[in-house]
């Protein structure tokens, strides 16, 4: 195969509001020959083992925590998510009544006042209330999404990787088939076809189309690193190849998946509200951003605010996990340091 | 190099068949019945509904309909939606709209995000810089459906500088949509370029453009610039099936009659041919143009060479 496989060709993350693209094929290896002792350890920095107390690897995951730290935007993002996170929890600490209470359709489309922040939808239901109750769906569809798709992508690319051959060859022609298919587009198509559509739907169908570019990470991670003397070391001392793959290329492989991860979270929370928007997504009476941005969308004229507020809380999330993945990438990329 | 591309393309044809036989039967293999569905409330004749089945071949095994398909294909046949329509007949309508739009995207997306990228890249930590991080950082965060929905609203309804909706009037009504679909690469192309930019600008090169004696223009855009658009191309190249994708939300917002407002609304009413023509058509294109970064690699930069 002498295809020049330039970095970042087709790192491209599926997701429609595209994601990492700087991201280079083999960060991985650039994270170096960190001993996967000192990974195990940076945990608890400063905990070393015997002997070794004063020597204090600077491991990679202890100096990206102590950059991190420092990182303004990190924190800041870490807060939003944090809030948004509890609003997904526990939506009952932000408001007194439930989603679908005290609805009145006298009120409906009135727009923000004091007494409803953020006005009345069309059912004449109080806006803030509905917005707020809609972190749940996208934080869940984010992570769920996330977890499936990851672990597709780091178990195919780790025995893709590790043993090559023909497995290699056909994972590889399977990832180019699906990336040829666009996510939201794939995601319609799948999603068609069920006439009761809920969260577990829409997450497989996501999950089935986006897994590919975990996939390519990983796999340039664990190529880069499988020849490596740590490596060679290990396989000397009659470490099974299981082993290898879970204790010593796992820890120096994972940094870029887990950049990405954190960014292609956001980029998937907007493909399911761009799903629901269109109507073949999340469907009445689950409460979702994407819907209720949908249910304005005749009245942007007459009633802003039903599509300003849930655009609002929805681009917000979206902006944290992208600020999170920056400053990840930042911290665990030594070549920018 | 005409080795390599002949063999690049002969490498595309088993991932466009395992492409276009995976979307057949996600079309045709999925639960939901389209004959039934066309009479909508009044259900059509038991002996009309057979006639159908035979003549657009849904009574046949997956496989056998996809090889009367392929079949057909062989011979420019796309088939038929269920009204009749030949698939083609459609293509060629919406084709032209749907490229005019990308083109329209591509062109700001080139202009504004490589300026933006090449000024940014130029005057590190200035003023300048930070904001196009600040704004690309936004424009990123924001999805697409929002962004139009912003557009629409600021720049065509309050200050009423763009036509809101459709293409009657001509070019200009592509000019919002077309920035709503670049908008997200636009940050992409702006970021990769100034970060390529910032780094070829290090090379010992530049550093002997400069000693002796080019002007400032000559060393960023004979020396660095080239060198630095490798990961905007490649970029650009697989952007392309999200511009696609950007397109079946960006038409239909803006009511816009091409390829992407077609495929889906051939989705929802089950018009397999029309759905298989036209995402058979996108995967095709994509690899199309992946091909052509590949090829544009040795242009941009001697140092590759193709065998």
């Amino acid at each position: 195969m002498s295809e020049p496989r330039t970095p970042s060709s087709g790192d491209r993350s599926g997701a429609d509001t595209g994601l990492l693209v700087d991201e280079q094929a083999v960060p991985g290896a650039g994270a170096g020959p960190a001993e996967s002792d000192a990974v195990a350890h940076a945990a608890a920095p400063g905990h070393g083992t015997d002997g070794a107390v004063d020597l204090r690897q600077a491991s990679l995951w202890s100096d990206a925590w102590r950059q991190l730290r420092r990182n303004r935007l990190f924190l800041l993002a870490s807060a939003l998510l944090a809030v948004l996170a509890v609003m997904a929890a526990f939506p009952q600490l932000f408001t007194s009544q439930g989603p679908i209470e005290n609805c009145s359709l006298g009120q409906s489309k009135v727009g923000p006042s004091g007494d409803a922040w953020f006005g009345y939808d069309i059912f004449g239901c109080d806006y803030y209330t509905n917005v707020i109750y809609g972190a749940r769906v996208s934080m869940i569809i984010g992570l769920v999404v996330m977890g499936g798709a990851m672990v597709i992508g780091v178990a195919l690319g780790a025995i893709a990787g590790y043993f090559g051959g023909w497995f290699d060859v056909l994972v590889a022609r399977v990832t180019d088939i699906v990336y040829g298919l666009p996510l939201i587009l794939g995601a319609i198509l799948i999603l068609n076809s069920f006439t009761n559509r809920g969260l577990p739907e829409v997450a497989l169908a996501l999950i089935a189309l986006s897994w590919m570019t975990f996939l390519r990470l990983f796999r340039s991670s664990v190529v880069a690193i499988k020849d490596s003397d740590y490596v060679a070391a290990a396989r000397s001392m009659g470490a099974r190849d299981s082993r290898i793959i879970l204790k010593h290329i796992l820890p120096n492989a994972i940094a870029p998946v887990l950049v990405y991860a954190t960014i292609f979270v956001g980029g998937i929370i907007a493909a399911e509200a761009t799903l629901s928007f269109l109507g073949i997504g999340l469907q009445l009476p689950a409460i979702s951003w994407g819907l209720q941005i949908n249910s304005g969308q005749r009245l942007l004229r007459t009633a802003p605010h039903i599509i300003l507020f849930p655009s609002l809380f929805l681009s917000v999330t979206v902006l944290s996990f992208i600020l999170l993945g920056d400053a990840l990438r930042d911290a665990l990329d030594p070549k920018l340091r | 190099m005409a080795r390599y591309i002949a063999r690049r393309l002969l490498l595309a044809i088993p991932v466009l068949i395992g492409a276009s036989f995976l979307i057949f039967s996600m079309v045709f293999a999925l639960p939901g019945d389209p004959i039934r569905a066309l009479g909508g409330d009044r259900p059509i004749s038991e002996a009309v509904q057979a006639q159908l089945r035979a003549e657009y071949n849904l009574d046949d095994p997956l496989l056998v309909q996809y090889g009367k398909y392929v079949g057909g294909l062989a011979q420019g046949d796309l088939g038929t939606d269920f009204a009749g329509r030949p698939v083609s007949d459609i293509l060629g309508r919406t084709v032209p709209v749907t490229v005019k739009l990308a083109l329209v995207a591509l062109a700001f997306e080139a202009v504004i995000g490589l300026l933006a990228g090449v000024l940014a890249g130029i005057r590190q930590k200035s003023f300048f810089d930070s904001l196009v991080l600040v704004t690309t950082t936004l424009i990123v965060s924001i999805p697409v459906f929002v962004l139009g929905f912003l557009a629409q609203y600021v720049l065509g309804l309050r200050l009423g500088i763009f036509p809101i909706a459709g293409v009657a009037n001509g070019f200009s009504g592509y000019l919002l949509p077309g920035f709503v679909l670049a908008a997200l690469s636009l940050a992409y192309v702006a970021r990769l370029t100034r970060t390529s930019l910032v780094e070829n600008l290090r090379n010992d090169y530049v550093r002997t453009a400069k000693a002796k004696g080019l002007t400032p223009a000559s060393v960023v855009g004979k020396h660095t610039l080239r060198n630095s658009l490798i990961p905007v191309v490649t970029f650009l190249g697989a952007d392309l099936g999200a511009l696609l994708s950007g397109a079946v939300v960006t038409e239909g917002i803006f009511n816009i009659p091409g390829l992407g407002r077609a495929v889906f609304q051939a989705i929802q009413s089950q018009e397999g041919n029309v759905v298989v023509g036209i995402v058979t058509l996108f995967v095709f294109v994509y690899i199309l143009f992946n091909l052509l970064v590949d090829v544009m690699y040795a242009a941009l930069d001697p140092r590759i060479r193709y065998e």
